[in-house]
């Protein structure tokens, strides 16, 4: 089991969240955060427009996943959020100790699907 | 030499009227404003207080002469060119008690709001620079004409017999019909899966307070005096939009199984568009009615026609405007009555199916006119400046896309 956590622009969401329905991921926490990376936030360009402020508005997804899924996350969450630009994230992937549905008390890897 | 002395009491009536009607456009930014998505809630603002700024000035230079010099023309024509013959002397084609230039301020503000009422069609996906032409061509084009047809002294469907006593062809008609021309060939919002909730709710509410406070200078205010019409139409006024939110509720919780904020706001909206061409016209009893039959038609047009048809008309400016402007003119067709309004006419319901007829062609040649007209004018600037924006920009928001400004921070 894995916890990818990524970092991205905001409107590649959607973008992102279609390319992981069509990878049949479909278990997504999406959360709202500021950040910023090597350049320091001050220099961004969305499409020639310069965002102000040191700390940039960006979104964060966690997806808990089985191992066979992993791959496919990644490259679902590439697909929808590679513009090629500063900015667009990163993705972060880590072992996953446990998982545990509150509903059931089901564990481990049929918690998660 | 002044024939017609000025009434001061009519007189400070209608400029306070044109103060409330005045702010009737920034309640509609905020009524829109809460609507989209938050990335794109600045660029309906700024669109509207836009509309304010251009058009109070075209108005002034040119737009009223082209809506009320009277001549028999297409346009009123040039005659009141910047203004000039138009003085505190009553115009009596218009009021034999008013200013003319208090007739002219009072109608500023109706040229303002009915493009502004357009921006809900293409919300959130059209350049700014293409809005501001087209806001001005089409005042040019559609309002102006139209206006002078049907409020202007010598217009052809004014003479023809056709009464819209604030607005529902002049205003509502072709503003919503516009707006489905324009949200027809802009085409749909990109990568929305599902209809986006309003992102704030509460100011949806706000604007439409403020709306259904101005629409009394709207509506009372085009008595152009404090009488009984005045009087008459401020009651109806509210009575249909009372109505129509109650029926917009019912609706839903017979349909839905609950009644919702955003619903009872539309239906009072669609109650106050669809009363406007009848406030004068009608009875208090009949608006009632008209309010239900409002809220009824909208919903339909709304609820049902949208979804079947797929077309993005991101915040309804037809099924509620034009579909509420339409159908109230046609009502004063039905409603209409001497017994209210003695230079009004009778309707169907007193025997005369004539000027329901009146009122139909009325509805079908502005609608027809608006159709070909938006539609050239849209193509014209496509051809120019390009619409649309680009997807990218469409994602970010117009917000920051087009004005490099944030309604709302995370943190700080």
């Amino acid at each position: 089991m894995k916890l990818i956590v990524a970092i991205i622009q905001p409107y590649c969401l959607e973008q992102v969240k279609q390319a992981l329905y069509a990878a049949d991921v479909n278990l997504i926490t999406v959360s709202e955060v500021l950040g910023h990376g090597r350049q320091k936030g001050v220099t961004e360009y969305y499409r020639g427009v310069k965002e102000t402020g040191n700390l940039l508005r960006k979104i964060r997804l966690e997806i808990a996943v089985n191992e066979n899924f992993v791959e496919p996350t990644i490259n679902a969450i590439m697909k929808g959020a590679k513009t090629g630009k500063t900015g667009d994230g990163k993705i972060f992937i880590m072992d996953l100790q446990e998982c545990v549905r509150i509903r059931t008390g089901d564990r481990g890897t049929n918690a998660i699907g | 030499m002044n024939v017609h002395p000025v009434n001061t009491v009519d007189t400070l009536f209608v400029l306070l009227s044109a103060a409330l009607v005045m702010l009737m456009t920034p309640g509609l930014a905020l009524f829109y404003g809460g609507m989209v998505r938050k990335k794109n809630i600045l660029s309906i603002l700024m669109q509207c207080f836009a509309a304010m700024c251009i058009l109070n000035v075209w108005w002034i230079i040119i737009g009223y002469s082209l809506c009320f010099f009277p001549s028999n023309g297409f346009w009123g024509g040039l005659g009141w060119l910047g203004l000039n013959g138009v003085g505190y002397a009553p115009m009596p084609d218009y009021s034999s008690t008013i200013p003319n230039r208090v007739f002219m301020i009072f109608q500023s503000m109706f040229a303002v709001i009915t493009p502004a009422l357009i921006i809900g069609a293409f919300a959130e996906r059209m350049k700014f620079s293409a809005y501001l032409v087209f806001t001005l061509l089409w005042a040019t084009f559609v309002y102006a004409p139209v206006c002078h047809w049907v409020w202007g002294s010598g217009g052809w469907l004014k003479q023809m017999g056709v009464l819209d006593f604030a607005g529902g062809i002049v205003v509502h008609t072709t503003a919503g019909v516009g707006a489905l021309v324009a949200t027809v060939i802009i085409g749909r919002r990109k990568n929305l899966f599902h209809s986006p909730a309003p992102h704030n709710l509460p100011i949806v509410v706000l604007g439409t307070g403020l709306l259904w406070f101005g629409w009394f200078g709207f509506n009372a205010g085009s008595a152009l005096g404090v009488n009984e019409i005045a009087v008459n139409a401020f009651i109806t006024t509210n009575t249909a939009a009372a109505a129509a939110g109650m029926t917009w509720s019912l609706l839903e919780w017979i349909r839905n199984g609950r009644p919702t904020v955003f619903g009872i706001v539309t239906g009072c909206v669609a109650g106050l568009a669809t009363i406007t061409p009848g406030a004068g016209y009608v009875s208090i009893g009949s608006s009632i009615l008209i309010g239900a039959l409002a809220s009824i038609f909208c919903f339909i047009a709304v609820a049902i026609v949208k979804t079947k048809y797929k077309y993005d008309d991101s915040l309804d400016v037809f099924g509620v405007h034009g579909v509420g402007g339409m159908l109230g003119t046609i009502c004063v067709g039905i409603f209409a009555s001497k017994a209210v309004n003695p230079q009004g006419a009778n309707g169907l319901l007193q025997g005369n199916p004539q000027f329901l007829l009146i009122q139909i062609t009325g509805v079908l040649v502005a609608a027809l006119y608006t159709i070909v007209v938006t539609f050239l004018i849209y193509k014209f600037i496509n051809i120019f400046l390009g619409v649309r924006i680009g997807e990218q920009e469409e994602s970010i928001g117009l917000d920051l896309a087009q004005h490099r400004e944030h309604a709302y921070t995370i943190l700080e």
